[in-house]
């Protein structure tokens, strides 16, 4: 079936692509010259993990893996808005 | 991948390209978070990419699900607009936090504010 074989190639470019990305977040993180590049980076990791979830998602037909997104999207706002809070005032909750 | 025999080509060829486009935006995003040179450089890339990149993978999904289940799935668009909410506000609370933080140490680099405090030693923030 040549329109399913075409849509599964992109898929798999699409999956290897965003793998480079998480790859280049993480470099980043190990990296990063400060802190606050640290957390900038652990967020894009986030959020590259939740879109390779909803491709893995398309990949596998099942709406599954859009809840799994949906909470990793959600923590990761929670997680680095108080990383934030930390940078700035050296304690989360006051 | 034979879950689905009945896509059409036109739905096939639209979310390939829309996943390859969104896939293709986070890994630009990505690169220029690692080769940006300062930290201020460095924070509008992965945000604008991420954002962008995020959005089409969603409609991708949107298209897929809608075709293959004969009916429109919507609830996409839950996490399209919480990230869009989202992402500006980290992208504010990161750079104050960053900006705060050089001021605090008086990089001379960052603003004609901090500039100024660093050649006056005595004075206040």
């Amino acid at each position: 079936m040549t329109a399913t074989s075409l849509l599964g190639a992109a898929l798999l470019v699409a999956q290897l692509m965003l793998g480079l990305a998480m790859a280049c977040a993480a470099l980043c993180i190990l990296r990063g010259p400060r802190a606050q590049d640290r957390v900038l980076a652990l967020d894009t990791l986030y959020v590259t993990a939740a879109i390779l979830l909803l491709v893995f998602g398309i990949r596998t037909g099942s709406t599954a893996y859009f809840e799994a997104a949906l909470v990793i999207s959600l923590l990761g706002f929670v997680a680095t808005a108080a990383l934030a809070k930390f940078l700035m005032r050296g304690e989360v909750i006051e | 991948m034979t879950h689905a025999p009945d896509l059409p080509l036109w739905a096939a060829l639209a979310t390939a390209l829309l996943v390859l486009l969104g896939a293709g935006l986070t890994l630009v995003g990505t690169l220029g978070l690692l080769l940006f040179p300062s930290f201020y450089d460095r924070i509008h890339a992965p945000t604008l990419g991420t954002t962008l990149g995020i959005g089409c993978v969603l409609l991708a999904s949107m298209l897929y699900f809608s075709v293959t289940q004969s009916r429109p799935v919507l609830h996409e668009v839950l996490v399209g607009l919480f990230m869009v909410v989202t992402t500006p506000v980290t992208l504010m609370l990161l750079a104050r936090a960053a900006f705060y933080r050089d001021q605090q140490e008086k990089n001379p680099e960052v603003s004609p504010l901090a500039r100024e405090a660093s050649r006056e030693p005595g004075s206040e923030m």
